[in-house]
């Protein structure tokens, strides 16, 4: 884990206590909605349709025993005993008081956490692979590269007011489980020709309103360079992007109207002025010092032929059962990656109660893992699990109500909070998610479909990342009511694409038949071991369509 | 044309809660706030918020349109039904629910 130097705890602390005065300022009048509106935004303080919403950062995904107690703490007393992982790395409490932030900030600070840089035209919580460290294909732990950018980028004072938010994401593996290429940037770790690792580094992805997928503006940057070459991007974002439009104001707008060559020409440019200066360089052994808070644990010798695992497999079926969708492959031998899924049949997907925050955290002391990761698909990871344990932490988290046999299956859906909390949205997400889940919830069901990737947004910002998905949801208004337009053939991974809408909305209540329609259509006509998407690339969106709309001529 | 109702809504400063505003007061709860039948009586409440907004009691006040149905009022978007309640996902939160608040606003 890393921990804290000085410079961080120190402008947590006083951001802390800049955020209690500003509060304070904003109780006594001194400072009107307008003035203070940016000033908690930069805390991660939103007003939401019930009560303000807290976003505090996971950098990277990670959250050590003590980190989780706090926000269960948290989640009891300054909200109402629970909280939301959400679809960027973040934790976010629904019902906070504000005049309960400043205490609820300083709180957080005692475990090295904040909600600095959670909202607010800056670049926000950079986020991992959270598999990092532990993937079999992983080149180099991406969250070492992350820590260094979140160093660069927290507080600095020239990107503090960009013309809109910057969200950078880094993948260390050739498996993108990070969605790189839908960022503002994402980067990627690779090793050329000459066994050398470095950074390939795209440009203008982005959801909401308007989706594109990133172009790469650096190919192979050295690993000194990067920071030299991200500030490149955000000269050129700063000076160049748009400010009078909110909705053109995003870096992929300014990428799509130069062009990726010509955008590549001017971040070039600025490039080899800043990296001749010298002054960004990344000093190796600052990297070095880095790398060490992200070491692996030392990991056993291990055979992966694990007994107890297999005899444990052959006798419980539901243990069965989660092994073959929430473990995956760990880089050493006898260890396994485990998903924990925030995605109960009918629940609400991300959302975690106090009581099973802190039981985590009691999970990761019992069998010294240390360390919890939180997934941009709304699940918790356990990074490094000896293969020996996983018959007893699977009985621990079913009785926690957290071994949904689920991970990357139709009910596992990622969904943002939505009309329900959310003060942009359009149309509820929630409920959506929750009865396709139920819907599908035969688990055989859900095994002869395999992977799909169901992805719900509330609104065009596309918080749920709808245009990635397999089958993406988008919740419209029209006048008051709630309507849902399908979309497929989406991906969030190294094969990204964006979805294609199907056509007209459908009603609440014809959502979930619509989805079911184009299931069964997939069922009908894929091949061999196709997935869904690649089903849905093959024959195109027509006979979707065809299924979806039956029997709704009118909608056509 | 049928003149819309509207009534006058707004977030406790303090902690967020929905607040409605009632013949110069603000109260908790959708049933208890003030119809306005007409656009005038209407837009003169809101800027008498402003004072509310002033004192620091809420923030944003804004107007939205009611309908009656069966004699029961009812917003006619989603969204201030759902202010009006709570998480449809959530019945055990937020004025919907049980739980005791502070109508005192």
């Amino acid at each position: 884990m890393y921990r804290y130097d000085e410079f961080d705890a120190r402008f947590v602390a006083e951001r802390v206590a800049q955020f209690r005065y500003q509060v304070e300022r904003r109780l006594s009048g001194e400072l009107t909605e307008d003035e203070f509106k940016p000033l908690r935004l930069m805390n991660g303080l939103y007003l939401q349709l019930h009560a303000y919403m807290l976003r505090i950062a996971v950098p990277y995904g990670t959250l050590a025993p003590k980190q989780l107690r706090m926000l269960a703490h948290i989640a009891r007393k300054y909200d109402k005993g629970y909280g939301h992982f959400t679809t960027r790395q973040n934790i976010q409490f629904n019902w906070i008081k504000l005049v309960d932030v400043p205490d609820t900030l300083a709180d957080l600070a005692t475990v090295e956490m904040h909600a600095i840089q959670t909202s607010g035209n800056c670049i926000r919580n950079v986020t991992a692979d959270h598999f990092a460290g532990a993937a079999e294909d992983e080149i180099e732990d991406p969250r070492i590269l992350s820590e260094i950018v979140r160093q660069w980028s927290s507080l600095h004072p020239e990107f503090s007011f960009l013309p809109r938010k910057f969200k950078i994401a880094v993948s260390g593996s050739e498996h993108d489980r990070a969605a790189v290429k839908f960022h503002d940037v994402g980067i990627e770790i690779i090793r050329n020709d000459k066994g050398e690792t470095g950074y390939r580094v795209y440009a203008g992805g982005g959801m909401g309103r308007t989706p594109y997928i990133g172009h790469v503006v650096g190919d192979f940057v050295a690993k000194k360079d990067i920071l030299a070459f991200l500030e490149a991007v955000m000269r050129v974002y700063n000076q160049s992007g748009r400010r009078d439009n909110i909705y053109k104001a995003r870096i992929k707008i300014l990428v799509n109207a130069l062009g990726a060559d010509e955008m590549r020409r001017q971040v070039m440019r600025e490039f080899e002025e800043i990296k001749a200066s010298g002054t960004l360089d990344v000093p190796a052994e600052e990297v070095a010092n880095i790398a060490r808070y992200f070491a692996p644990p030392a990991f056993e010798a291990s055979s992966d032929d694990v007994p107890e695992y297999d005899t444990a497999r052959a006798s419980n079926a539901a243990f069965r059962a989660w092994t073959e969708t929430n473990i995956s492959r760990h880089r050493a031998p006898g260890y396994a990656i485990a998903t924990i899924s925030l995605k109960p049949i009918g629940g609400v997907p991300g959302d975690a109660t106090h009581e099973q925050l802190d039981a985590l955290a009691d999970l990761l002391d019992a069998y010294g893992m240390g360390e919890l990761r939180v997934s941009h698909e709304q699940n918790l990871v356990l990074p490094h699990v000896r293969k020996k344990d996983l018959p007893a932490i699977f009985a621990k988290l079913e009785a926690l109500g957290l071994a949904t046999p689920n991970a990357g299956l139709v009910t596992d859906i990622i969904a943002c909070p939505g009309l329900d909390y959310c003060d942009l949205a359009n149309a509820r997400s929630i409920p959506i998610a929750q009865r396709i889940s139920e819907r599908f919830a035969d688990l055989d069901r859900q095994h002869n479909i395999g992977e799909l990737k169901i992805k719900i947004s509330g609104c065009i910002n596309a918080c749920g990342h709808h245009h990635a998905g397999h089958i993406g949801v988008l919740g419209v208004d029209k006048k008051g009511v709630e309507y849902y337009q399908l979309q497929l053939g989406g991906s969030g991974a190294e094969d990204a694409s964006i979805g294609e809408i199907l056509g007209p909305a459908f009603g609440e209540h014809e959502i979930v038949d619509a989805v079911e329609g184009v299931i069964d259509v997939y069922l009908e006509r894929r091949e061999s071991d196709e997935r869904f998407l690649d089903t849905v690339r093959r024959l195109g969106i027509d006979p979707f369509k065809e299924r979806a709309y039956a029997g709704w001529a009118f909608h056509i | 044309m049928a003149q819309t109702d509207q009534i006058l809504t707004a977030n406790r400063l303090r902690d967020g809660e929905v607040a409605y505003w009632a013949a110069g007061r603000w109260v908790a709860a959708l049933d208890q706030a003030e119809v306005f039948q007409d656009d005038a009586s209407a837009k003169a409440a809101l800027k008498a918020a402003d004072a509310s907004v002033q004192d620091r009691t809420v923030v944003n006040p804004y107007l939205f349109d009611v309908r009656r149905e069966a004699g029961v009022l009812r917003p006619v978007k989603e969204r201030e039904i759902i202010r009006a309640a709570g998480p449809t996902v959530r019945l055990d939160l937020g004025k919907q629910s049980s739980e005791a608040f502070d109508v005192s606003l």
